[in-house]
């Protein structure tokens, strides 16, 4: 594939006309109708700018329903791209360009562009009915509401209807063509390769390649638009990042989240089973698994939550890698068998993917409200260990290692993804799969007991507290397990109290005793006498604000909990060698809730639950008020 | 030598044993703790006593249960064995199935666990058609918390928590399953050791979702739900045993038997008035699942006409299998690497 310098040129080649001014950064927010492809549109460029080199993080925006009214605001779908020359955490607070397909597109978004901002406009949208639909009395295409932006009126339907004359296609179909008019335009303006897209294209549509040259040529018209009007006084360069060296590639979290699991799959020589129920935003883990069959992946799609983890469990049973799926509400129905995972000490990957809640709540928008419920949503005393990624490609050795922790101390493990996470992406430096930890489990094979005649299945590694694992074939190792409590060794069914106790603190003690990193924290000055902690997918924006809060010239500290229980080893005495420590959350303070319940430290608890990623600026405003407070006190 | 010579298709890929097997080497060393006079307790002796017949090593045979009185069986299995939650036996046995062809898997589910709360998992796993064997103990109560009626219990049933009487209509247990179109489905009395063994053997036979009904006295709480199926006099009129490839007849000189009648429904008749040519022969290979539903419907609940042995077995390809061939299609024809994988179609690359 190209590289950074030599996937530069665009397409033509031909030397411009426009002025070229240099940009660090640049965020574009391409909104439209949930039926305008915008989506697409927002994935083609961001796959241009990771060919070209730029580092980037992306943040789709769609409605829950397939189809909502057209033209409505709950109707708009939007999808945002941050591409810069160095490391950037977050696809941005606001984006510097606006693409607006239609007056809901506008409405909806236009209070996100700040003063000065880029709006590209398609006209043709901007018809009464259209307009009264969404509630603008008069064209803001034709008040002075814009004034304040630098606004291209485009009508792109028109245009790329025109330079599809010649086709044959139908009016309709050429018209749906325009979000690739859309981008050749952005393109342009960018000085982004464009190779790749048409490449996309003609492989996208191979089965109709009338509908795939529509589309390339409907690109070239957005392109060749910008370059012949002269509407457009000025392109922009964003150079290719820095970043480490290596081979990169542009990966969502769900993806990486798959591939980590037939990475698991492959350094532990297991099959996997996948037991599993679509729901949005974790259908996607499963859709990618299905295609991966020849790892030795199988995916079951059940008849509910519960008989995907059921499957799943039972295979662990059987000695494969039992995975399960969902988001919250899936999570919520499946209790009951991670239960009997804690129980039967059983290898299972639980994966929520997490979104808005309670119920049903807000489908494809996110959150980490599911905290408290992966750590305490079960019945008894039921600990499981959580992993939860800070980005999308983090999510590949999130998988890796949950797995690892499920496989080594037989147990459920809780991964919290969210959908900021597992729709978003960011280049991911590609690891060699020779670097991979060896993930390779031990079966028991010979009779354990004392006296050397049977197979006692709660007999414990004693220093993992892992209880000997036979699976079914093994000659002479036949045993019982299930949901009832558990003699201490021998496995059998027990009511004895102090067996009971004794049961209850070693399942506990076996998650608490699993080694975890370290907690790193970042505080360039070394002076800072705040912290700030988060965990999750709010890494970017956090790591985003305390770059401007040190821009400014204050001191702040940076650390972030991947592993939520157990929790590393030095967590107190980092928190308690600091003044303040802010923890900021998209839920109601649960983090904070845990931390202050076991450090007693009493945290600054920010939260926020829209439905939608934090913004860098707002925590830089909360994070340089505490900052200043403490510094002053 | 494997199941195949033996002539047990549906154990295909169970190894086998030479070593002579006895029930009691499927006996296992806990005490065995269902109240005394349980029904249970003459169904788990026809299972042991069955078992060795098949040959199987006992590590390849796997027990699975929900909760209830009758789910307490692993327990009392010297083979593999899972004691799971309440209605999920299926579920949890369908990934143990799939993952584990060499595996001969049962499950032991009560008429509360398989038809109240399991009641989804059950029509689902019988319509893939998993390669699972499911004994449903019906003492047509809830027998583990201490007797409220159950899905299976005749309506009006006065039990602790239906003081007035119980206001449901009851399934069918047989019905329900040829509903979601199992492609076994048997019944027997706890109390016909005979009979018993002759549908468990049939089913462990059949390749696919087998499900066999069970009626099981629970002397605690439902005392003799099943006694005029046991009774001599009333029995003989309300029995209708089937033998595949025999005229259904029945009563104590055989002077009833089964006929056509109506829109491909049946009933019983006097052969005395219809002739014995009238009688339909059995076919429990027919393709048609209402063939055996109208067997199952030749009285309500109330056991006026009760059928035993197999209703239905038929071939149709597994969940399982279907699974395992895709996965060894993908294996054969597809390059499992995984650094190329990763690395997808679009890389760049950054120079130090
Ligand atoms: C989730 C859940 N709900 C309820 C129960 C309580 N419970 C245990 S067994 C049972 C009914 C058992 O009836 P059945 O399946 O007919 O088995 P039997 O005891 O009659 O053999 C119930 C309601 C439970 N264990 N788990
Ligand atoms: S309560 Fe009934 S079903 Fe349960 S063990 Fe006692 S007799 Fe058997
Ligand atoms: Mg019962």
């Amino acid at each position: 594939m190209s590289t950074g310098v030599d996937g530069g040129t665009a397409a033509t080649g031909t030397p411009r006309a426009a002025a070229v001014t240099k940009l660090d950064r640049v965020v574009i927010r391409f909104a439209g109708d949930s039926g305008d492809g915008m989506q697409l549109t927002g994935d083609r460029f961001t796959s241009e700018a990771a060919a070209f080199g730029n580092d980037l993080s992306t943040m789709p925006n769609f409605p829950a329903e397939i189809r909502a009214p057209q033209g409505t605001i709950p109707g708009v779908s939007s999808f945002q791209v941050h591409f810069a020359d160095y490391d950037i955490l977050t696809p941005g607070d606001r984006p510097d360009v606006l693409v607006a397909m239609n007056p809901a597109a506008l409405k909806a978004n236009i209070a996100d562009l700040p003063a000065g901002g880029t709006l590209i406009v398609n006209t043709d949208e901007f018809v009464k009915r259209n307009l009264t639909k969404v509630g603008y009395a008069v064209n803001p295409l034709e008040d002075d509401s814009l004034a304040a932006y630098q606004v291209h009126q485009v009508a792109m339907a028109t245009i790329t209807q025109g330079a599809l004359a010649d086709t044959g296609l139908g009016k309709k179909d050429a018209e749906r063509c325009k979000n690739m008019f859309a981008l050749g335009l952005l393109s342009w303006m960018y000085h982004r390769p464009t190779e790749g897209t048409e490449r996309f294209l003609r492989e996208k549509f191979a089965k109709k390649p009338d509908i795939a040259e529509a589309n390339v040529l409907a690109f070239r018209a957005g392109f060749y638009y910008g370059e012949t009007t002269e509407a457009f006084a000025v392109t922009y360069e964003v150079a290719p990042a820095k970043l480490a060296p290596g081979t990169y590639r542009q990966i969502t979290g769900n993806t990486a989240l798959a591939y980590g699991i037939v990475a698991a799959a492959q350094q532990s020589k297991l099959p996997v089973l996948l037991g599993t129920y679509p729901i949005t935003p974790a259908s996607d883990i499963l859709h990618e698994l299905s295609k991966y069959k020849q790892f030795g992946i199988t995916t079951f799609q059940a008849e509910d939550e519960i008989a995907g983890i059921c499957a799943a469990l039972g295979a662990s049973y059987g000695g494969a890698l039992g995975v399960t799926s969902t988001s919250g509400p899936g999570v919520a129905l499946k209790s009951e068998t991670i239960g009997l995972g804690v129980m039967t000490e059983l290898p299972l990957l639980v994966i929520d993917v997490q979104r808005g809640g309670p119920s049903t709540g807000l489908p494809t928008k996110t959150e980490q409200a599911d905290l408290l419920q992966a750590m305490f949503g079960r019945n008894g005393e039921s600990p499981v260990p959580i992993v939860a990624p800070q980005s999308p490609a983090d999510c590949f050795a999130a998988a890796i290692e949950a797995t690892h922790i499920a496989l080594k101390y037989r147990t459920p493990v809780l991964l919290l993804s969210d959908g900021a996470v597992a729709n978003g992406s960011e280049p991911w430096l590609i690891p060699d799969a020779a670097d991979l930890p060896d993930l390779t489990v031990e079966f028991a094979t010979e009779p354990n007991s004392p006296d050397g005649s049977t197979f006692w299945p709660y007999l414990r590694d004693p220093e993992t507290l892992a209880r000997a694992w036979a699976v079914p074939g093994t000659p002479g190792l036949q045993h019982r397990i299930g949901g009832l409590e558990k003699a201490d060794g021998t496995g059998n069914i027990s009511y004895e109290p102090d067996n009971h106790d004794r049961m209850v603190r070693l399942r506990q003690a076996k998650i608490d005793n699993i080694p975890v990193p370290d907690l790193a924290v970042d505080d360039p000055t070394g002076k800072a006498r705040v912290l700030v902690l988060g965990w999750g997918s709010s890494y970017g924006p956090i790591g985003a604000a305390c770059r401007r809060v040190r821009k400014l010239g204050h001191s702040v500290a940076q650390a972030h909990l991947r592993n939520l229980n157990p929790f590393p080893a030095n967590l107190g005495d980092v928190l308690r060698s600091y003044d303040k420590v802010v923890v900021p959350e998209m839920n109601l303070g649960q983090l904070a809730l845990l931390l202050r319940g076991k450090y007693l430290v009493d945290v600054v608890s920010y939260t926020k639950v829209a439905g939608l990623p934090f913004k860098a600026e707002e925590l830089q405003n909360v994070l340089t008020d505490i900052v200043k407070g403490v510094d002053a006190g | 030598m494997t199941t195949i010579d033996l002539g047990l298709p549906g154990l295909a890929g169970v190894p086998t044993t030479d070593e002579p097997q006895k029930a009691k080497d499927y006996k296992s060393d806990q005490e065995v703790r269902w109240c005394p006079g349980c029904g249970d307790y003459v169904v788990l002796n026809a299972v042991q006593s069955f078992l060795p017949s098949l040959g199987l090593r006992r590590e390849n045979i796997v027990f699975i249960s929900g909760i209830g009185c009758s789910s307490r069986f692993p327990y009392y299995m010297n083979t593999y064995g899972m004691h799971s939650i309440h209605g999920r036996a299926p579920a949890i046995a369908t990934g143990l199935a799939t993952a584990r062809p060499d595996l001969s898997v049962w499950v032991v589910t009560g008429d509360g666990d398989a038809l109240s709360i399991g009641g989804n998992h059950l029509i689902h796993t019988l319509r893939r058609n998993v390669n699972l064997k499911i004994l449903l103990f019906n003492n047509r109560i809830y027998g583990l918390t201490k007797g409220q009626y159950s899905p299976t219990s005749e309506p009006g049933k006065v039990t602790k928590s239906t003081p007035m009487g119980s206001l449901d209509y009851p399934f069918n247990p047989v019905s329900l399953a040829l509903g979601a179109e199992a492609t076994f489905v048997g019944r027997a009395l706890d109390s016909d050791r005979a009979g018993l063994t002759e549908v468990l053997r049939q089913a462990a036979e059949h390749r696919g979702s087998a499900l066999v009904e069970i009626y099981q006295n629970c002397p605690i709480f439902n005392d003799g739900a099943f006694d005029v199926l046991k009774e001599a006099g009333e029995a003989e009129r309300r029995l209708i045993p089937l033998e595949h490839g025999k005229p259904i007849r029945f009563g104590a000189e055989g002077e009833y038997g089964v006929i056509r009648s109506g829109f491909g429904s049946l009933a019983v008749a006097k052969v005395s008035e219809v002739g014995a040519d009238a009688l339909v022969v059995h076919d429990s290979h027919t393709e048609d699942p209402s063939y055996a539903f109208a067997l199952s419907r030749l009285s309500t609940q109330d056991l006026s006409h009760t059928v035993t042995g197999v209703f239905r077995s038929v071939s149709r390809p597994t969940y399982d299998d279907q699974a395992r061939a895709q996965v060894d299609d993908a294996k054969a024809t597809r390059p499992a690497d995984l650094d190329t994988l990763l690395r997808g179609k679009d890389t760049w690359t950054v120079i130090a």
